[in-house]
């Protein structure tokens, strides 16, 4: 004990980043590779996934990554502005039932109930959410957590929107590629638009509202208004989530609404760093294939999610991502105090 | 009468099911997302001492209040210690700990008609037309005394009062003495043990199902959002509100409507007076 008491661990950052966060004075290639491969070769290694493993089931398998990552992507988004969500199925299951909804009855093409599904559904999502915009912390995560169950309980009880046997046989893909690439653009696209996003003033007035919301209300700025613009975004990302999977699986039904799409997103989101968005990505990458490769264990998957969901709280809570990043850009020495 | 009669009862039961989660919670401030799943735990305990080992239905009822106790103080002291002070952790985390908890209870196949605990007493007795079960009158004893204990327990009594500090101002209590980790961890095991005793009232009146660990969560935290839940007669007014207004529209309209009620009662109490009817410390610190 007292050998090891007299040991630090030193943390020193390195050149480059040391210089800015925001321009960089590079003087050779090394540098350039530095900065550049950590954003590239991930974008590049998840566009070629599919080229290498096809319409195969582990195809699939990237395709239901990209849905729950974009889930993950949402909730980050809203965790970033101070709200916490559990309730990703909400989203998910508004957008896959509006564009269900559309497609079965009024049988609109795919590309007309997508985008519709995503902007309408996040109106709706939005306007649910609006009379809860005053709550904090737990009371909105609690909010959050009732609604998608209680739009379970609407479907069944009310028979509305096909009831419990759900929307069957609606339109698909033209074909696996497409769907797949739609998919991982929308993914990569959001992930870096997220990043931007919260980095620019709008982002900065978003993460004071989550540091400190009533020092934003003394400056001057109406924090319901952002909140509810912060929820909408979230929101649209979720539908278009839940509309890509609904004419993937040709099928809409109460599923949608079933704490699987809570808890995958949100277990995924905090495996690999809450408030990165990147760690969102490599949190979902990582959970649904092995939850694909687990199939075996049916219901106990969830028991599964639960447990990855303690474990990565208590044990590493600030997450892979930002593990992994405070190695790469930082030296770390033990030095003698 | 029948809304009367109905309307007592169902209200007493949603007291039952919310007075655990609102005495962790709203008293200590400790956020107990595992409620309904150590409801249901209680339930397939007792049944599992009863009709596997033999004991006497007493016996398992006391014995698995007490395992369920000691599952809640383990909970905190294992994993929420770690947590502490980071709310929305302590949320997901014991959240994460309810679905463990019930999908294995689920995976094992605790669930459906074989899965039923025994009545205190047998028969039903007839009020003006209606038939009422024995069970249901005890359900009402029952809850009545726990509510008047409660109540007594955190405005009399030592452990209880520092319950109360503990979710007010955790530094002064600290000053003053309390432990407030114990305490906290007294208080999720205190109200574990309360979600098995609602367990043991209420699952005698149909079967076990895993499912409604969730719903019984649902129902707490409605409960808890329109009384206000750091109030234990904000509890007493919520339910009887939830309670009737579910009954009657159950009998004017549709059964189905039902949970529409609780919605409804949810965003208009958040909408009018966020803190709940009867919430005063929070109304500008947590909530709004």
């Amino acid at each position: 004990m007292a050998e090891a008491a007299k040991m630090r661990r030193e943390r020193i950052d390195r050149g480059i980043k040391a210089r800015s966060d925001t321009i960089f004075a590079l003087s050779s290639y090394r540098d350039m590779l530095y900065l550049i491969l950590p954003r590239f070769l991930p974008i590049a290694l998840l566009l070629c996934l599919p080229l290498f493993l096809g319409s195969s089931y582990w195809g699939k398998v990237v395709f239901y990554a990209c849905i729950f990552a974009l889930l993950a992507l949402s909730w980050d988004f809203m965790a970033s502005v101070g709200l916490i969500s559990l309730g990703q199925a909400l989203f998910f299951g508004v957008g896959s039932y509006v564009s269900g909804g559309f497609n079965f009855y009024y049988k609109w093409p795919i590309f007309l109930t997508i985008p519709l599904a995503t902007f309408g559904g996040a109106l709706i999502c939005t306007l649910l959410l609006v009379p809860v915009l005053r709550l904090r912390g737990v009371y909105f995560s609690m909010v959050t957590l009732i609604l998608p169950l209680l739009f379970d309980h609407l479907i069944e009880t009310l028979e509305i929107l096909g009831g419990t046997h759900g929307l069957l046989s609606l339109s698909p893909f033209p074909n696996h590629w497409m769907a797949v690439y739609i998919a991982l653009i929308a993914v990569v696209g959001i992930l870096f638009g997220f990043r931007k996003l919260i980095t620019e003033d709008f982002g900065l007035v978003l993460r004071g509202i989550r540091e400190d919301d009533r020092v934003v209300m003394a400056g001057g700025i109406n924090i319901y208004w952002y909140k509810a613009q912060a929820i909408f975004i979230a929101s649209a990302v979720g539908c278009f989530a839940g509309a890509l999977m609904t004419h993937y699986y040709q099928f809409v039904g109460r599923s949608a609404f079933a704490l699987d799409n809570t808890i995958l997103p949100l277990t995924g989101a905090v495996l690999g760093g809450p408030g990165s968005f990147a760690g969102s990505v490599i949190g979902t990458f990582i959970l649904v294939p092995l939850s694909e490769a687990l199939r075996a264990l049916g219901g106990l998957r969830m028991a599964l999610y639960g447990i990855i969901l303690i474990g990565a709280l208590a044990i590493l809570p600030e997450g892979i991502f930002h593990y992994m990043e405070r190695k790469y850009h930082q030296f770390e020495r033990d030095v003698r105090i | 009468m029948e809304i009367l009669i109905y309307g007592i009862t169902n209200s007493v039961t949603l007291a039952l099911m919310a007075i655990g989660f609102s005495l962790t919670f709203g008293i200590s401030g400790v956020p107990n997302f595992a409620h309904g799943a150590f409801y249901i735990l209680g339930g397939i305990l007792t049944w599992i001492f009863i009709n596997q080992l033999g004991i006497p239905f007493l016996f398992s009822a006391i014995l698995s209040i007490i395992v369920v106790g000691l599952l809640g103080f383990i909970l905190y002291w294992g994993l929420m210690l770690r947590l502490r002070g980071l709310a929305i952790n302590e949320v997901i985390a014991t959240l994460a700990a309810a679905i463990v908890i019930i999908e294995v209870l689920r995976y094992l196949g605790f669930s459906g008609f074989t899965y039923v605990l025994p009545e205190f007493i047998k028969g039903s007795v007839p009020i003006g037309k209606i038939w009422l079960d024995y069970q249901r009158i005890f359900l009402v004893g029952i809850g009545i005394a726990l509510i008047v204990f409660l109540y007594l327990f955190t405005h009399r009594t030592k452990v209880g009062l520092s319950f109360r500090a503990i979710a007010q101002n955790e530094r002064t209590a600290i000053s003053l003495g309390i432990d407030s980790d114990w305490t906290a961890a007294l208080s999720l095991a205190f109200g574990s043990a309360l979600a098995v005793v609602a367990g043991l009232a209420i699952l005698p009146l149909g079967s076990i199902d895993t499912q409604m660990g969730y719903d019984i969560l649902i129902y707490a935290l409605a409960v808890g959002i329109v009384g206000g839940l750091e109030s234990v007669p904000g509890i007493v007014i919520a339910s009887i509100i939830l309670g009737f207004g579910q009954i009657i529209v159950a009998t004017f309209f549709k059964a189905q409507w039902q949970t529409i009620v609780t919605l409804a009662a949810i965003v208009i109490i958040l909408a009018v007076k966020p803190s709940g009817i009867f919430g005063k410390y929070k109304e500008l610190e947590e909530r709004v």
